[in-house]
């Protein structure tokens, strides 16, 4: 064990430079991995194959280093300070997600009793950005569009954390850690090497997990607030530059978080079945993490490129009258099964 | 027009609900300018929205940023020449706008093309109506946030450019009709690769009918949006596939004389009795279909002899007037063209199908949701250069 004591403020600084870091290489991974080259290969296209020599891998870097040079322009009438906090808000949610999410037995910046429940909390913080930005904007697109999302966020938000229900039933704690070792050291139908990944009896759950965090997420079939062929980019229209870098970050980092945490949830999170303890789990948990993430992220960017986008009724209706109901039908379910079994 | 008592008082009426309702509600109207630059306009169209919340209360169409004065330059031009230039107006069915002119010229001269160059027009009419509806089923998903289907249309569209770059030499404006026939024969072994297009264009409308038109967001986005009863369509003087989604039974290809091969092939007119955004896919998904059984129909029965009739070296129309018109991909298009005996015509009035297509905007538009819109204009299909000629 390497015990070595560091002294807080320099521990506190070194996991802030970390997580600051996996925001954009989330960002990069994800969108080069299946923006750029899924979705180019699902409608038989290459996409980009120059940049980096190797199938473009430095494209979006490219880009990155472009948005950074580019003028920063704020619109006349825009409220200009509000304007230029907006997408820092943005970033501030994504970032506070990582928080919690344990990539390891001992590798968390901060291991909360309540975790998930923090988690979920956090992730609509991002909401506030949205509407500085589609106010501050000056502009009727963006308006409409923040204002969708923001409606489309209290939809949602409620399914999420009813999904999130059945699993603290089943797991008894709200700490992510917790429940990733409660998976770790459950068995299903006797059987307990691979422990008992809450998939297996919260699927439900996780199909109601996965349609909100698509949601929260403003991707299709739910990004009626960005919807580029009607409100052209929704409440980034007037963004350019590095501010939309930082949009386009947190979108994606938001993206790799909500993975994370629905791999937490339902796919044991860091757990491997050969290392239960040890310094060996430690190093194999964030690889492990890492897969079960883009497993989980394919299927959100899937969906994204297959649908097309529902209607704001449509989308209320559906979290409503759909979603809500069948998530509170999952919680009588667990509950009476967590009573008898 | 003297306006009568029961005219006032139904406005004074129609004018006080309104004012109650504003009252009632407490909402404020808010203007959406959509357009000219607007992704979903695909051109430069502009719908100035009046919104009240998300929802439309009134909506102008502001069309002629492209005017490109085409019935005017008609006026200095040859025939020739002329044939050059309507291949612009509809872009994406460019050889399409060619043989009604070229019909009609015919008619003013009394020439007729010999059977294998009408057969050849056709076939090359029903390959460009292949091109240019199969992007519009595509086209129609990424309006409504389905990025993928466009893909697959420009991927399958390429088959049919490629056989009308081969056989006429000009991939989007062949310029290949001529009056008394056509610029050349088909080239070798070009028979057998349509064919196969065919095949390919058959499995894209497949696929698109799994991917997209089986979809339940698709259908819930598109069924009942954007309504036109029959006798409404008729009176704002819709056409093509637009029309025959609210159940009128009526294609020029059926129901004009015309010298084309139509007459001679067995196929169906398709119509749709729901009249709504989800019908207009429908009746021009079957469309495409038809048109690729109309090909293999066409490629059979080809008649063999010559592609072009005896026509003077200069082209000179008598003096006098005809009009000819088609089943375009997007409605019907025909030409009224006034000659007064010299090398160009006097004057061409030119029936484009979206101009009189989207006269129907304003009227869909009214109390329909924001997204709805969308869905409206690219339902109602018009190409830019069509309504702006």
């Amino acid at each position: 064990m390497f015990a070595v004591e560091i002294p807080y403020w320099q521990l506190t600084i070194l996991k802030t430079v970390i997580v600051l870091s996996i925001i954009p290489a989330a960002a990069v991974v994800l969108g080069y991995v299946f923006l750029l080259k899924m979705m180019a290969h699902m409608q038989s296209r290459m996409g980009p194959m120059e940049p980096g020599g190797f199938h473009g891998w430095f494209q979006l870097i490219g880009d990155g280093i472009k948005f950074i040079q580019k003028e920063d322009i704020i619109p006349g009438e825009a409220d200009r300070r509000v304007f230029a906090m907006a997408p820092l808000v943005v970033l501030i949610s994504t970032f506070l997600l990582y928080v919690v999410v344990p990539a390891g037995p001992r590798l968390v910046v901060q291991n909360l009793d309540v975790g998930i429940f923090y988690a979920l909390a956090v992730s609509s913080l991002g909401v506030i950005g949205v509407l500085m930005a589609g106010w501050a904007s000056a502009n009727k697109f963006a308006l409409l569009g923040s204002l969708r999302a923001a409606g489309q966020l209290i939809a949602y938000e409620l399914p999420l954390v009813l999904a999130v229900v059945g699993v603290v039933i089943q797991a008894n704690t709200m700490s992510l850690q917790g429940i990733v070792h409660a998976q770790a050291d459950g068995a299903i139908f006797g059987l307990s090497w691979f422990g008992n990944p809450f998939i297996l009896t919260q699927l439900v759950g996780f199909g109601i997990f996965l349609a909100a965090a698509q949601a929260e997420l403003t991707q299709t079939p739910f990004d009626m607030p960005v919807a580029e062929s009607e409100l052209v980019a929704g409440y980034m229209t007037e963004y350019s530059g590095f501010r939309f870098l930082f949009f386009f970050m947190a979108e994606f980092g938001t993206a790799f978080a909500l993975s994370a945490i629905a791999a937490t949830l339902y796919f044991g999170g860091w757990y491997q079945p050969f290392f239960k303890t040890g310094i060996m789990a430690d190093v194999m948990g964030p690889v492990v993490l890492g897969a079960k993430i883009m497993l989980i992220a394919f299927l959100i960017f899937w969906i994204r490129f297959t649908f097309p986008r529902f209607r704001e009724d449509q989308l209320q209706a559906f979290a409503w009258k759909f979603l809500i109901p069948l998530s509170l039908i999952n919680i009588m379910a667990t509950a009476v099964f967590k009573v008898v079994l | 027009m003297a306006v009568t008592d029961q005219q006032r008082l139904s406005y004074i009426a129609s004018q006080a609900a309104d004012a109650r309702l504003a009252v009632e509600l407490q909402t404020e109207e808010m203007t959406l300018n959509l357009g000219p630059q607007h992704p979903a306009t695909h051109g430069t169209l502009r719908i100035v929205a009046k919104l009240d919340g998300e929802q439309v209360v009134k909506a102008d169409v502001i069309c002629g940023y492209m005017h490109r004065g085409y019935e005017k330059l008609t006026e200095v031009r040859t025939y020739p020449q002329i044939n050059t230039l309507i291949n612009r107006i509809d872009w994406l069915s460019s050889f399409a706008n060619e043989v009604p002119f070229i019909l009609a010229a015919e008619d003013l001269m009394e020439i007729e093309a010999p059977p294998r160059a009408q057969w050849i027009r056709t076939l090359l009419f029903e390959l460009s109506r292949i091109a240019n509806i199969t992007l519009f089923i595509g086209e129609m998903g990424v309006q409504l946030g389905a990025i993928t289907p466009v893909f697959f249309a420009f991927r399958d569209r390429e088959y049919v450019l490629n056989l009308i770059e081969e056989a006429t030499g000009g991939r989007f404006h062949p310029n290949f009709d001529r009056i008394g026939g056509l610029k050349d024969d088909l080239p070798k072994g070009w028979i057998a690769e349509t064919k196969q297009a065919m095949d390919r264009i058959r499995g894209y409308c497949d696929e698109l009918e799994n991917l997209l038109m089986g979809n339940e967001i698709f259908e819930a986005r598109t069924r009942g949006v954007g309504v036109i009863p029959a006798d409404v369509g008729l009176s704002y003087g819709l056409s093509g596939a637009n029309i025959r989604a609210s159940g009128v039974d009526w294609d020029l290809r059926r129901d004009a004389p015309s010298p084309l091969a139509w007459k001679e092939l067995d196929w169906k007119v398709w119509t749709h009795p729901d009249g709504d955004s989800f019908a207009r896919y429908w009746v021009r998904l079957q469309e495409t279909r038809e048109a690729t059984k109309m090909v293999d129909q066409l490629l059979d029965g080809l008649p063999s002899g010559p592609i072009q009739a005896k026509v003077p070296r200069i082209i000179k129309v008598p003096a006098g007037e005809a009009w000819a018109h088609t089943e375009n991909p997007l409605g019907e298009m025909g030409y009224y063209v006034v000659s007064q005996g010299g090398l160009g015509p006097f004057r061409v009035k030119i029936r484009s199908a979206s101009f009189h297509n989207i006269s129907i905007v304003p009227w869909l538009l009214k109390g329909v949701y924001v997204p709805d819109i969308i869905t409206i204009l690219s339902s109602l299909y018009f190409i830019l250069g069509d309504i702006d000629r």
